[in-house]
């Protein structure tokens, strides 16, 4: 296998972008778990996140959260182009603090779910999604 | 966008007072990430539902941020308490500005 | 020499993950919206009895756990948004005679039932096999006297998943003898025909190696009885020629129209493979 000199430069600023990306995302999350949290620590315990093990589309993900007394919580998904996915703010007349939707996953990656709870404090869970790119189109 | 967006509601009809209900709650929107691009190359803007909220007589139930990667044709599931007979709201904000309602009413029995 | 290098690499495609045990129909049965009972598993029907296969099976069997239960309720399918645009057509009047669905065919609960079970059948006014969109189409020029929908976009996909809702449950039953043979044993032909540069047949991937995984894909049977069928990958309802156009564009072949004589043919034919399945549609895939 060949390539050309176009293709070359292709594939080494490609390379380039792989090796800079997961620092700019981890920042992106950074940034959106600050401005969730103002920067306070983040426990364990106390929040569910329910995710398939495998999905077979990134397009339509279902996830469900659930954190007991939360006021709310924030779904971010740590390899999407931008990780912020949304946040439920719960409402006194909430029967739970829980809710379910179905989100883009661009790929294998994990999803993280932070609870802010009434007392200030945070708490958090996340669960690898594996996104099964298929080859069949239509 | 505000073309072909109607929302589809599922609530009971009725609850005892206090109950636990589960509404759920699908509306048929593009989301449009405004990561795609069309086929000249363009970037496709951005236009999504950003915001959906449900109230009971003027109560907050749940209100929601909603940010490009929710799924085309937002989907929602969740639970309210029904202190009394009334009127569940939901409301869904879109990025034109167009806002989409529609109303469920529950008896207490 | 090209020729058998070509065969060899396809046969690769396919051959290096026939190695991986099939994964197996786990036996679960699909009941929507805990009252409707989908037949998803059914002795294949007689004119099946050289392809090896015993028993034919619906597309909803391959799937995960997550994608099975998106069509288990109505409200949780995504394609009832398109029901909801078909019920709104089928009252609105439209065209040069003042007409709509409802004008001929009264209400679709009662007029529909059965109807998505036995098409494509035979037109004997018309002379030709007829698929679903084919007659709601004859329907909107001839008897409406309005513009045709376009053959796989939505207007279509909605009024299909309408009707074929009320449907849902009853076994499919293609007439596949008497004036429809010809057409039938033309789909066959098409059906066993190699398409592309990967040189493969609807037979190669959905008779030969169903249950195996073509890189990431989980092969199921091709069957049909569950079209239109929402894929989570378009987010919107998929017609079943679209469906044939994408599996032969994918053996890097030029393919057929929507709406063709060939789909029609081909539709025909994959269709009576699921007699004996229930009418799904619209159903949910990845």
């Amino acid at each position: 296998m060949t390539f050309n000199r176009r293709q070359a430069l292709v594939m080494s600023m490609g390379a380039a972008a792989a090796a800079v990306l997961p620092l700019r995302l981890s920042a992106a999350i950074e940034d959106n778990i600050a401005a969730f949290t103002g920067g306070a620590e983040i426990g364990e315990g106390g929040i569910t996140l329910t995710a398939p093990e495998i999905a077979e589309n990134g397009n339509t993900v279902p996830v469900s959260v659930s954190a007991p007394g939360a006021t709310a919580i924030m779904i971010l998904a740590a390899g999407n182009p931008t990780p912020a996915v949304g946040i439920f703010h719960f409402g006194p007349l909430a029967g739970a603090q829980s809710a379910s939707t179905r989100i883009r996953l661009a790929g294998t990656q994990d999803v993280i779910a932070i609870a802010q709870m009434p007392d200030g404090s945070f708490v958090q869970a996340s669960q690898e999604v594996k996104v099964t790119i298929g080859g069949c189109g239509g | 966008m505000a073309d072909n967006v109607t929302p589809r509601i599922r609530v009971p009809r009725e609850a005892a007072a206090g109950e636990v209900i589960e509404i759920k709650t699908l509306i048929s929107h593009q989301m449009e990430s405004g990561q795609r691009r069309d086929g000249d190359g363009n970037i496709i803007p951005r236009s999504i539902i950003n915001r959906f909220v449900c109230e009971f007589n003027g109560e907050t139930v749940i209100d929601v941020t909603l940010e490009p990667a929710i799924s085309t044709n937002p989907y929602f599931e969740f639970t309210a308490t029904v202190p009394e007979s009334g009127t569940f709201t939901f409301t869904w904000y879109d990025d034109d500005g167009s806002v989409y309602t529609d109303t469920k009413e529950i008896t207490v029995s | 020499m090209r020729k058998v290098l070509q065969r060899t690499v396809a046969a690769m495609a396919l051959g290096s993950i026939a190695s991986i045990a099939m994964a197996q129909d786990d036996g679960a049965d699909l009941v929507i919206n805990g009252e409707i009972e989908i037949t998803v598993r059914a002795p294949a029907p007689a004119h099946m009895s050289d392809t090896g296969i015993d028993t034919i099976l619906s597309g909803w069997v391959f799937r995960s756990d997550e994608t099975r239960q998106l069509e288990m309720d109505d409200f949780d399918n995504p394609a009832f948004l398109a029901v909801d645009r078909g019920i709104e057509a089928w009252n609105t009047v439209e065209g040069t005679e003042g007409k709509s669905c409802a004008t001929c065919h009264g209400d679709v609960e009662e007029s529909m039932a059965g109807v998505r079970a036995v098409y494509p059948r035979w037109n004997e006014e018309a002379g030709e096999v007829r698929t679903l969109a084919g007659q709601i189409n004859d329907c909107r020029t001839n008897q409406m006297g309005a513009d045709a929908y376009a053959y796989d976009k939505s207007d279509m996909t909605a009024m299909e998943a309408l009707i074929s809702v009320q449907s849902r449950g009853m076994p499919v039953n293609v007439a596949i003898e008497g004036p429809v043979a010809e057409t039938w044993a033309q789909g066959q032909e098409l059906y066993y025909t190699r398409f592309g540069q990967l040189e493969l047949s609807c037979a190669n991937c959905h008779e030969q190696n169903y249950g195996n995984y073509i890189r990431a894909d989980h092969l199921s049977q091709g069957q049909i009885n569950g079209f239109p069928t929402y894929r989570l990958k378009n987010a919107g309802l998929v017609q079943t020629h679209n469906r044939f156009r994408g599996c032969i564009r994918d053996t890097r072949a030029e393919t057929f129209a929507v709406g063709s004589p060939e789909f029609v043919a081909l539709e025909l034919y994959v269709a009576s493979r699921g007699n004996g399945l229930s009418v799904e549609g619209p159903s949910v895939r990845p």
